[in-house]
């Protein structure tokens, strides 16, 4: 039973890899760039949602919404003046650029908001509800991240494959020549694509909190790696790899604290993705295309 | 007045000078042929028409409007469709999400009808419309890579060595297309490398060398003409 919960509470954590893996993925996937800075707007989704509860005393609805709409416009903006000059330089200076913006948004995080660390407000009292006899314990805060993971797994998976503008993302992933000769406007629909995955961070954050309260400027570097590395894991590129991989990660990290070292928990995570990028370069749910000719 | 005039472009990819002072015109309901060896620029010219290249002289007048600014993303919708060199469909997408794009520009009630036209011209298409479109064969892509183009109902349609990499009976098949759409009311531009086959089906080609149209004539004059015959049609 104890490996049940173990396996729950790392399905949970690696809900919130999902949800963030998918903003670098999709991003990857339409830019074919590393956005290193979407940590970073995970950050500033946290204080924007705490500020709005704490100072403004928003309800929580709506102070998530706030988040969501700031980090989106946030997303479209660095992409807008950081990213779309740089459309056809080489992918180091974009590297460079993106590790810049990162630096950028946490600086000033740190001066909008000092160094001390913050205190997310309980958005849920920390109840935990019993199976088995009470074998099991599990907090409902811990399935709430994964419903709320499914959900967004579920609308976006039918946003891309159904909806025009989905379909438009995609086609521009694959091929932006042919996309702008269909008529699609290449540059907004990269714009829309960092609109998502920004928002989505907003939510991250969120849920992140609602589980690590205390908080710093730094707060998105590690869950940011972490999703990152879940993306590579999952294949970059692909949503239902961000899933896989994100799941995957948390998992993997959860199980390792509780068996074997919390100390090494990390450096078995990246070991894992080492080895499975060795036996499948791809990633997991990566494709690779041939071309016909 | 022609419906797509192309009046004096050049064309640089860096310091190389790739389309030097090009000027020809397409009058509606014709095919018109550029042919040239590799990398006299034919591509080059199809990808500034549509927008994807900027010429920094002269003007590209479609349908009375001078396009050579638009964005590419804009052109289709005056009614001016390309199918690219290399077939350049989405790998990942089904044949009818492949068909479905090639009428974003088209509004949704058009589209249902545009399908039928394209299925009825490729009846394999219709068959496969739910496989993935990497995983069709050489020469269902390239059906596919026309369809799509034709799917926003083009009034001029350029493509790109659209026989390229097919068998014989295909590439027959591939231009008794060509001949029926154009039969139909759209106008074609048309690069190939098999010249013999695209004069016989033109009105009028112009002859590009190394970024320089050097001859242009009726399609029977070009079959007929020696310095073609020797440089393009095999002796
Ligand atoms: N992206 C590019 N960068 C630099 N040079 C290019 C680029 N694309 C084409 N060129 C050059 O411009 C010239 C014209 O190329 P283009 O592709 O238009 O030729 P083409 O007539 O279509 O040839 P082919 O029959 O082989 O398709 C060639 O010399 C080519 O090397
Ligand atoms: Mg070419």
């Amino acid at each position: 039973m104890a490996f049940l919960s173990y396996l729950i509470n790392g399905m949970g954590l690696g809900s919130v890899y999902a949800i963030i893996a998918l903003g670098y993925t999709m991003v990857y996937g339409i830019a074919k760039m590393l956005n290193f800075a979407h940590g970073d707007v995970i950050m500033i989704g946290a204080y924007t949602a705490f500020y709005c509860l704490t100072v403004f005393k928003f309800s929580t609805f709506t102070s998530i919404l706030i988040a969501v709409l700031l980090c989106t416009v946030l997303g479209i903006l660095i992409e807008r003046f950081a990213y779309k000059p740089l459309r056809k330089a080489s992918s180091l200076s974009v590297l460079i650029t993106a590790i810049g913006v990162s630096y950028f948004l946490q600086n000033l995080a740190q001066i909008l908001f000092g160094t001390n660390p913050k205190v997310f407000p309980e958005l849920m009292r920390n109840s935990t509800f019993s199976l088995f006899d009470g074998q099991l314990t599990l907090s409902y805060k811990t399935l709430l991240t994964i419903i709320v993971c499914i959900l967004i797994m579920i609308l976006l998976t039918i946003f891309v494959n159904k909806t025009k503008t989905g379909k438009a993302m995609r086609a521009c992933s694959q091929d932006k020549e042919a996309a702008q000769l269909m008529g699609i406007n290449v540059d907004n629909t990269i714009s829309i694509t960092f609109a998502l995955g920004s928002g989505l961070a907003a939510i991250a954050a969120v849920l992140l909190c609602m589980t690590y309260s205390t908080f710093t400027p730094t707060l998105g570097s590690m869950p940011g790696i972490k999703a990152f590395t879940a993306a590579v894991f999952g294949g970059i590129g692909s949503i239902p790899g961000a899933f896989v991989g994100g799941l995957l990660l948390g998992i993997i990290e959860t199980l390792t604290k509780a068996y074997l070292s919390t100390q090494l928990s990390d450096a078995i995570v990246f070991m894992v993705l080492i080895i499975v990028l060795l036996i499948r370069p791809t990633g997991l749910l990566g494709k690779k295309v041939h071309e016909k000719v | 007045m022609a419906l797509l005039e192309v009046n004096d472009i050049n064309v640089y990819y860096g310091s190389i000078h790739a389309i030097k002072s090009v000027s020809f015109e397409v009058n509606e309901g014709e095919i018109i042929s550029l042919i040239g060896a590799n990398g006299a620029g034919k591509s080059t010219i199809l990808k500034t028409i549509s927008g994807l290249l900027r010429s920094n002289t002269g003007s590209i007048v479609f349908d009375g409007k001078d396009i050579s600014q638009v964005p590419a993303h804009k052109i289709v919708y005056l009614g001016l469709a390309q199918c690219c060199e290399g077939r350049r469909i989405f790998q990942q997408m089904t044949v009818l999400e492949n068909l479905e794009m090639g009428a974003y520009s088209q509004p949704d009630t058009t589209i249902k009808k545009n399908l039928e036209m394209v299925f009825e011209r490729f009846p394999r298409l219709k068959e496969r419309r739910r496989q993935i479109a990497g995983t069709l064969s050489g020469g269902e892509q390239q059906m596919l890579a026309m369809g799509r183009a034709m799917m926003s109902n083009p009034k001029i349609l350029l493509l790109d060595e659209p026989s390229m990499g097919l068998s014989p009976i295909l590439v027959d098949e591939i231009f008794d297309i060509i001949k029926t759409l154009n039969r139909d009311g759209t106008t074609i531009l048309l690069v190939e490398q098999n010249a013999q086959k695209a004069l016989k089906i033109t009105d009028r080609g112009y002859v590009l060398e190394t970024g320089r149209i050097v001859k242009s004539a009726k399609g029977k004059e070009l079959l007929d003409d020696d310095d073609v015959k020797k440089a393009y049609l095999g002796g």
